[in-house]
């Protein structure tokens, strides 16, 4: 009897606490919390079954075991006998590689095709809304099948190579470039190049200070600066004698040595990010500028600005706003999109790590979660930076 | 002193018709005119010679390799396999159920388009909630039709089932988790922005990885997932995070007012939503769903490293057949041409959508 009317009471306390605005949220929470822990436990639980059964082992000592398998294009030394945390600093490197090439390439591709796009040349304009087109419709791993399968792959072989005056080769093993060779004599120009680009950096600063504090002189002499940057070290190199020296690829038996080789899957790759990724950073390039009032290009012009003054001093910094948050987006999702490699063979991360690595010892989930906080910290550390910039420029603004 | 008017003179010649134009948009200044004669001598060098090689010298029909033997393109190779292209390798008397499928697909999306058909608050719920269920139910069979294995499903078919079932079983999932990243109880908030954060970040091959090789392990040795069931789970993870970005995006357009306004009417939190905010939110947010549906859509293409055969999977089998070599340039542009269409269709459609949507404010 007693035993009823407490669970009564219960059900009546508890009912109360559901409807009371303060205590439901809490109640809420705390659900939610528990039907997330139990799906946790459960997916452990599950997966620790699975593997036992399934034999495989858990843990990252695989890591320090020898991993056994070559790898194309390496940026560190690595041969068959390193281990599968090499792997791991190989593909990540692979990766970083290709996304920052693809970046560089893109930015200025995608800048022309934007400020093309709004040329007042129509058959330029056109063209450029064309290419837009184009490729932005298109998955993106087509593109890099279409360049590595049918463009790339009709290259000619190494004999017949296509030469550029005898020091750039490109055939269907890849594009040969000269190196330059740094030697001992090097150091005093590249210290002098150091020291160049910090002093015109200062005299830039003291420049402008000086203009924005009395009014006097420009705001930036382009010639003083040139003139450090470039004249400095020339003199340095002038005076110390040093010498540049550049090894050229030449043809030994069946292929190439010396230089710097690009592979056709490096090739391939960034000619499709490249590509892909510029027609995107061209819309975005297009919406900044025309997101700038009319009225700010009319006034400019009235206080007797020239039409180049008027771009950068008053279009391009505020159009910048406007693009850098979605600028920094497309540069994030070429570095996920880099993971393509994987379907033509570039030592990429997904492809040597969660690919070849994954296959050979087994254990998915360790694999896969690496693969995914290499993603991840990338991610949300370039968004955690534009979130910062996000809020100082709002600052200013107002 | 004249007492008549002086007569109307005639425009200037300089203000009217093609020349005028011409020096306008042509010829405007020294730089312009030098674009023009480049990108003009550049079609010239490409224009006549694709024509040559993909219209002129081509070989149409041919039931393999060697019956392409002019220097043209071989587009024998492409209507040969164009079944299989469509199809994969869903038996051949079955057909039907998949143009059936396709049709279903037509008539929903000219429904929705045109403007002046009725009754599109019906055609829409059949087509978010039923029309999944009742694609599977034509396509896999049961219930009186011949059950078709997942793993014969291919080509078109599979890519659009893929990115139209990925689409309607992620938005439910993206509102929720859009609503839970504006809720204000903290640890809703967190998980949801946490999850949303987490798939955002990586990229979708990892995604799919993941589902073919980790999944089968998170889950009781009794259960088995077919390849096909485990990518779909993989996308509409990864896209439902993408759709709550989107519809978070409609979310903060509605004003606070609207907000205050339901709780004043005495209407409960999912009340409120349901009712006020949520359909107002939508509304906004149609062009950005439509945009994250291309994306979808170009991304099946992925599925072909977990060994599915959508478009560009069959597409690629296809080359290295033996009785096919070489037609590698043929194959990617009907691929991409494909892909080119649909995608380009939906981009004018929301860029449609998105000018209605202004006109209206």
């Amino acid at each position: 009897m007693s035993e009823r009317v407490s669970r009564t009471t219960f059900y009546k306390r508890l009912s109360r606490l559901w409807r009371n605005g303060d205590s439901r949220p809490l109640l809420m929470q705390a659900l939610v919390v528990l039907v997330v822990l139990l799906l946790v436990v459960w997916v452990i639980n599950n997966t620790m079954n699975n593997l036992e059964h399934r034999g495989i082992s858990t843990g990252f000592d695989f890591l320090s075991q020898e991993a056994g398998f070559g790898i194309i294009q390496t940026l560190v030394e690595y041969d068959e006998s390193h281990s599968y945390g090499r792997t791991f600093t190989v593909g990540v490197l692979n990766t970083l590689l290709v996304s920052s090439l693809g970046i560089a390439f893109a930015t200025v591709l995608g800048f022309l095709v934007g400020i093309a796009r709004l040329s007042a040349n129509w058959l330029l304009a056109r063209a450029a809304s064309v290419f837009i087109e184009t490729f932005r419709n298109i998955p993106l791993l087509l593109q890099i099948f279409f360049w590595y399968f049918a463009v790339l792959a009709a290259l000619p072989h190494p004999r017949r190579s296509l030469a550029f005056g005898d020091m750039i080769f490109l055939n269907l093993r890849g594009l040969y470039l000269p190196q330059p060779v740094i030697e001992q004599g090097l150091m005093p120009v590249l210290a002098s190049v150091v020291v160049a680009i910090v002093t015109a950096l200062v005299v830039r600063a003291t420049i402008r200070q000086h203009r924005l504090r009395t009014g006097q002189g420009t705001i930036a002499m382009p010639w003083l600066l040139l003139g450090v940057l470039v004249g400095m070290p020339a003199l340095v190199w002038h005076f110390s004698g040093a010498t540049l020296s550049v090894e050229l690829p030449q043809l030994r038996g069946f292929n190439f040595r010396g230089g710097i080789t690009i592979i056709p899957e490096l090739g391939a790759l960034l000619l499709a990010l490249t590509i892909y990724t510029a027609a995107f950073i061209a819309e975005v390039v297009r919406a900044g500028i025309e997101s700038v009032p009319k009225g700010q290009k009319e006034a400019a012009a009235a206080l007797g600005l020239k039409p180049g003054k008027v771009m950068t001093l008053v279009v391009i910094p505020q159009a910048m706003k406007v693009i850098i948050p979605p600028l920094t987006n497309q540069y994030l999702n070429l570095a996920k999109n880099s993971s393509l490699a994987t379907a033509i063979g570039y030592p990429d991360l997904v492809s040597v790590f969660a690919g070849t690595t994954l296959n050979q010892t087994g254990q998915a989930v360790e694999v896969i979660a690496m693969t995914m906080a290499v993603y991840l910290t990338i991610s949300l550390s370039v968004s955690l930076l534009m979130n910062i910039y996000n809020r100082r420029v709002a600052l200013i603004e107002r | 002193m004249s007492d008549q008017m002086i007569p109307a003179r005639k425009p200037p010649k300089q203000s009217v018709g093609l020349l005028v134009w011409s020096k306008n948009n042509l010829f405007a200044s020294l730089p312009s005119t030098v674009a023009t004669v480049l990108i003009v001598y550049g079609l010239y060098l490409l224009l006549p010679p694709v024509v040559q090689w993909g219209l002129l010298d081509a070989t149409w029909w041919g039931s393999d390799g060697t019956a392409c033997t002019t220097e043209g393109a071989c587009w024998a190779f492409v209507t040969a396999r164009l079944d299989q292209f469509i199809y994969g390798f869903y038996p051949q008397d079955h057909q039907w159920r998949a143009n059936v499928f396709f049709f279903q697909l037509v008539l929903l999306i000219g429904w929705l388009t045109i403007k002046a058909t009725p009754g599109k608050k019906w055609v829409l719920g059949y087509a978010l909630l039923l029309m999944p269920l009742v694609s599977w139910w034509l396509l896999y069979g049961g219930l009186g039709l011949k059950i078709v294995a997942t793993h014969q499903w291919g080509g078109l078919m599979l890519t659009l089932l893929l990115a139209l079932c990925g689409m309607v079983a992620s938005l439910p999932f993206g509102i929720l988790l859009a609503l839970g990243r504006r809720s204000n109880m903290p640890v809703i908030r967190a998980l949801s922005t946490a999850y949303i954060e987490m798939w955002r970040g990586v990229p979708l091959i990892t995604v799919l990885f993941m589902a073919s090789v980790m999944l089968p392990l998170f889950v009781p040795e009794q259960v088995v997932f077919d390849k096909l069931l485990r990518a779909l789970i993989g996308i509409v993870m990864f896209q439902a995070a993408y759709m709550a970005e989107v519809v978070r995006g409609g979310l903060q357009a509605i004003p606070k007012g609207q907000f205050e306004a339901f709780g004043s009417l005495g209407l409960s939190y999912w009340q409120g939503m349901v009712l006020i905010i949520l359909p107002q939110a939508m509304k906004l947010v149609i062009p950005g769903v439509v945009n994250t549906f291309i994306a979808l859509f170009k991304d099946t293409s992925l599925v072909l490293v977990i060994g599915l055969f959508d478009l560009l999977a069959i597409v690629q089998a296809g080359l290295n057949d033996p009785a096919w070599l070489g037609f590698a340039v043929e194959g990617y542009l009907f691929a991409g041409f494909v892909f080119w269409a649909f995608c380009y269709g939906m981009s004018k459609y929301s860029q449609r959508l998105e000018q209605q949507l202004h006109q209206g404010r």
